[in-house]
C-alpha cells in the first residue's frame, strides 16, 4: 500500500485555551513526520480559533486544519467525532495523535471505531520503524509501546493492516519544544456542516478550578507511596514538602489509599513529571510508576526494602523506615540551611 | 420504565499476577490468572439496579469473554440483574477493543429495547477506556463518558454530572445513551442471600454442555429447557447464535496486534548508597546545595 505518511494531531482546547498535550503531540508528530518523509498536520475544532491554529505552527506543525463555529466552542463528543471521522475517511492519514485526556479519551475510540482505525491508549513512546509481522514486511510502521497489564510488561503494539495508526498519550511524557523558527503559517479553513445528531447531549454548565495542582511546572517534588501505610504517615510527605519548598506527589496506590488526592498522582495513569529533584518514599517503583517520573534530573528513593525497584532509578538510595528517615531529613535540613 | 444494559468483565487480578501468564503470541493467558469482577462495572450494575428500582424496568448484564466469565454473571444475578448473557466464542478471542465493541454492540443489537447501556470506565487489565466509546460509536447512540453523579431522569431526557479535565461539566441526553461510570458513584450492593441461594446453580450453555459430556443420560435441549424454566440459564451466544462477520472478531478482527512483549528488565543499581543517619542525610543535602536544588 502507498501511503501520503500524514500524521495529524488533535489539538485539545478547554475554554478557548490549548492543552499543553497537543503540543508535546505536534512536537513528536514532526519528528515521526520527519522519519517517515511525510507532514504534520494540527487539527483546530472549536470558537474563534486563529491564536491556536497560529500556535501550531511554533511547535511544527506544516498546516493547521480549521473547524471554526460558535456551536463548536465547547468539546461535544458527536460533533467533534463526526467532523474528524470524515476528515480520516477522507484524506486516510497514516498516524492520528491524540491527549489522553477525558477529552481526548472519549473522543479518540469514537473515531476509531467509525474509520476502523487502530487505537492504542496511553502511550509512553511512539517511534517509527520498518516491521516483519507474520512473516510479512511492514515499511516504517508506528511503534506504540506501553506498559501492559499491571505494569510487569512493556508492549509493543502495532496496526499492520489497516491505512491509519491512532493513540493517544498522557501529557508531559513527551517533550515539548519551541522551534527558533516556526514554520510557515497555512491555515486551511473548513466549514463545519450541522447536523441533528450533534444536539442529542447539551452542556447545561461547566465548571472549571483552575491548575490548583500544577506538578509539572514543580522543580522540586515529593512523592509517597502505600509504603507509608497511613495517611497519618502520609502528612511527614507533606511536611518535608513543605521544609525544601516542594510540592506533594503520590503513586497510584497511595492515591488509591486515599493518602492524596488523585490530581497528585504520578505515573502512567497521573502526571509525567521532569523536575530537578524527585524524592520517593514508601515508592516500590513499579514500571507504572517510573514511566511518569524516571526523566528526573535527580532522584532520591527512600525505602525499607533494599530491593525495591526505585532504587535502580534512582541517583542517591536511603534503605531505612521512612518514618525515621524524614524527620532526619528535616532536621537536617533545617540546621543546614538557617 | 427504563431498562438498561450493563456491560461487565471478567477481568485477572493485574494487581496479584505471579507464574507465567503471557502467551507467545503476545496475548494473555487468562486461565493462569485469578479472574475478578471489574469493579467500575459492577458500580455501574448498581447504578443500573438504583433506576430499576425507581422508575421501574429491566437490567439485563452482558459480557464477552471466554466460559468462566459466567462466574461474574452468576455474582450479577445474586446483585439483582433480571437477565444475564455470555457471548463466547473461539473465534472471539484475542480481541482488540475494536473487535470487542463490534460484537458487544451486535449482541446489544439482538438483546433488543434499551435506554440506557452503562459500563464501567475503563478495565483494569487494559486501562484503555476505549470499549464504551466505540460501543456507542457502533450503536450510534450518544455517550457520555466518566459519569460522577446522575442527577435526573425525566421522559426521554437524562442529566448527568460529568468529569471534565480540571473540573466537572453538567449534561442533558436524550435516550438512548451509553454511560461510562467512574467508581466512587454509588457503592455496589452486597450479594443477597436469598438471590445467591436462589441463583448460584444458574448455568450456561457450555457449562449445561459440560455435564452432558459428564453424564450420558442427559440431554442438552432437555437441559436447556428445565434450565430456563427454572430461571437458572445464562443465556449463551455463540458466532452461530448471532448475525455477525466473524472476520472483524478475535484477533482476525483487531487491527492493533502486539508485536513484542518484554519482561521489565531493570537497569542494574547505579545509585549511591546513603547511609540512613544523621550524618549520611547531611552529606546528601551538601550535595544537593552545591548543585544548587537546594538553598
Amino acid at each position: 500500500m502507498d501511503f501520503k505518511n500524514e500524521v495529524w494531531v488533535f489539538i485539545e482546547q478547554r475554554d478557548g485555551k490549548p492543552a499543553d498535550v497537543s503540543f508535546e503531540l505536534l512536537c513528536k508528530g514532526s519528528k515521526l513526520a520527519e522519519t517517515m518523509g511525510g507532514i504534520l498536520k494540527a487539527l483546530v475544532i472549536g470558537s474563534d480559533t486563529d491564536e491556536i491554529a497560529k500556535l501550531t505552527f511554533k511547535y511544527g506543525a506544516e498546516e493547521a486544519i480549521v473547524f471554526d463555529h460558535p456551536s463548536l466552542k465547547n468539546f461535544r463528543t458527536v460533533p467533534y467525532a463526526r467532523i474528524l471521522q470524515n476528515l480520516v475517511k477522507e484524506h486516510v492519514p497514516r498516524i492520528v495523535l491524540f491527549g489522553a485526556t477525558i477529552i481526548g479519551r472519549d473522543l479518540a475510540p469514537r473515531v476509531a471505531s467509525h474509520t476502523k482505525s487502530g487505537l492504542t491508549a496511553d502511550c509512553t513512546d511512539l517511534q517509527i520503524s520498518d516491521v516483519k509481522y507474520l512473516s510479512q514486511n511492514h515499511s516504517k510502521l508506528l511503534l506504540q509501546i506501553r506498559p501492559a497489564f499491571g505494569g510487569n510488561i512493556i508492549a509493543t503494539i502495532i496496526t499492520p493492516d489497516v491505512p491509519t495508526q491512532m493513540a493517544t498519550v498522557r501529557e508531559g511524557v513527551m517533550e515539548l519544544c519551541l522551534l527558533d523558527k516556526p514554520k510557515k503559517e497555512k491555515i486551511t479553513k473548513l466549514e463545519y456542516q450541522p447536523d441533528p445528531v450533534d444536539e442529542l447531549v447539551q452542556i447545561i454548565k461547566q465548571h472549571r478550578e483552575e491548575n490548583k495542582v500544577n506538578l509539572k511546572a514543580a522543580p522540586i517534588i515529593v512523592a509517597g507511596g502505600y509504603g507509608l501505610r497511613t495517611k497519618e504517615n502520609f502528612r511527614m510527605i507533606e511536611e518535608l514538602a513543605h521544609t525544601i519548598g516542594a510540592e506533594v506527589a503520590g503513586s497510584r496506590a497511595a492515591v488509591d489509599a486515599g493518602f492524596v488526592a488523585p490530581d497528585r498522582q504520578v505515573g502512567q495513569t497521573g502526571v509525567t513529571v521532569r523536575p530537578k529533584l524527585y524524592i520517593a518514599i514508601g515508592i516500590s517503583g513499579a514500571i507504572q510508576h517510573r514511566a511518569g517520573m524516571q526523566e528526573s534530573n535527580k532522584i532520591i528513593a527512600i525505602n525499607n526494602d533494599p530491593n525495591a525497584p526505585i532504587f535502580d532509578v534512582a541517583h542517591y538510595g536511603i534503605v531505612g523506615d521512612a518514618t525515621t528517615v524524614i524527620p532526619q531529613f528535616i532536621e537536617v535540613y533545617k540546621h543546614k540551611l538557617k | 420504565m427504563y431498562n438498561s444494559i450493563v456491560l461487565v468483565k471478567q477481568v485477572p487480578d493485574t494487581a496479584n499476577i505471579s507464574g507465567k501468564v503471557m502467551k507467545d503470541d503476545g496475548t494473555v493467558n487468562r486461565s493462569k490468572l485469578p479472574a475478578i469482577f471489574n469493579y467500575e462495572d459492577k458500580v455501574s450494575l448498581e447504578l443500573a439496579l438504583q433506576i430499576k428500582e425507581r422508575y421501574g424496568g429491566k437490567v439485563i448484564a452482558l459480557t464477552m469473554g471466554p466460559p468462566r466469565a459466567s462466574d461474574i454473571l452468576r455474582e450479577c444475578l445474586f446483585m439483582g440483574a433480571d437477565e444475564v448473557y455470555l457471548i463466547s466464542d473461539r473465534k472471539f478471542a484475542g480481541a482488540d477493543t475494536l473487535a470487542t465493541s463490534y460484537v458487544l454492540s451486535e449482541a446489544v443489537n439482538q438483546i433488543g429495547e434499551y435506554d440506557f447501556i452503562f459500563a464501567g470506565r475503563q478495565a483494569i487489565d487494559g486501562d484503555t477506556a476505549q470499549v464504551g466509546p466505540q460501543t456507542a460509536e457502533k450503536l450510534n447512540i450518544p455517550q457520555i463518558t466518566y459519569t460522577e453523579e446522575i442527577i435526573d431522569i425525566k421522559d426521554d431526557k437524562i442529566q448527568i454530572k460529568r468529569k471534565i479535565d480540571g473540573g466537572y461539566e453538567i449534561v442533558e441526553s436524550k435516550l438512548p445513551v451509553l454511560l461510562t461510570v467512574l467508581k466512587d458513584v454509588v457503592t455496589p450492593r452486597p450479594f443477597s442471600a436469598k438471590r445467591v441461594m436462589a441463583y448460584k446453580g444458574a448455568k450456561s450453555l457450555i457449562e449445561l454442555e459440560k455435564l452432558t459430556e459428564e453424564n450420558s443420560l442427559l440431554y442438552i435441549d432437555k437441559l436447556v429447557h428445565e434450565y430456563k424454566e427454572r430461571g437458572l440459564y445464562i443465556n449463551t451466544l455463540t458466532t452461530d447464535d448471532m448475525n455477525i462477520d466473524v472476520t472483524r472478531c478475535g484477533l482476525k478482527g483487531s487491527p492493533t496486534k502486539v508485536f513484542k512483549v518484554e519482561s521489565v528488565i531493570l537497569a542494574s543499581g547505579g545509585h549511591k548508597k546513603i547511609e540512613a543517619t544523621r550524618n549520611g542525610i547531611g552529606e546528601l543535602v551538601d550535595q544537593l546545595m552545591n548543585d544548587h536544588i537546594f538553598g
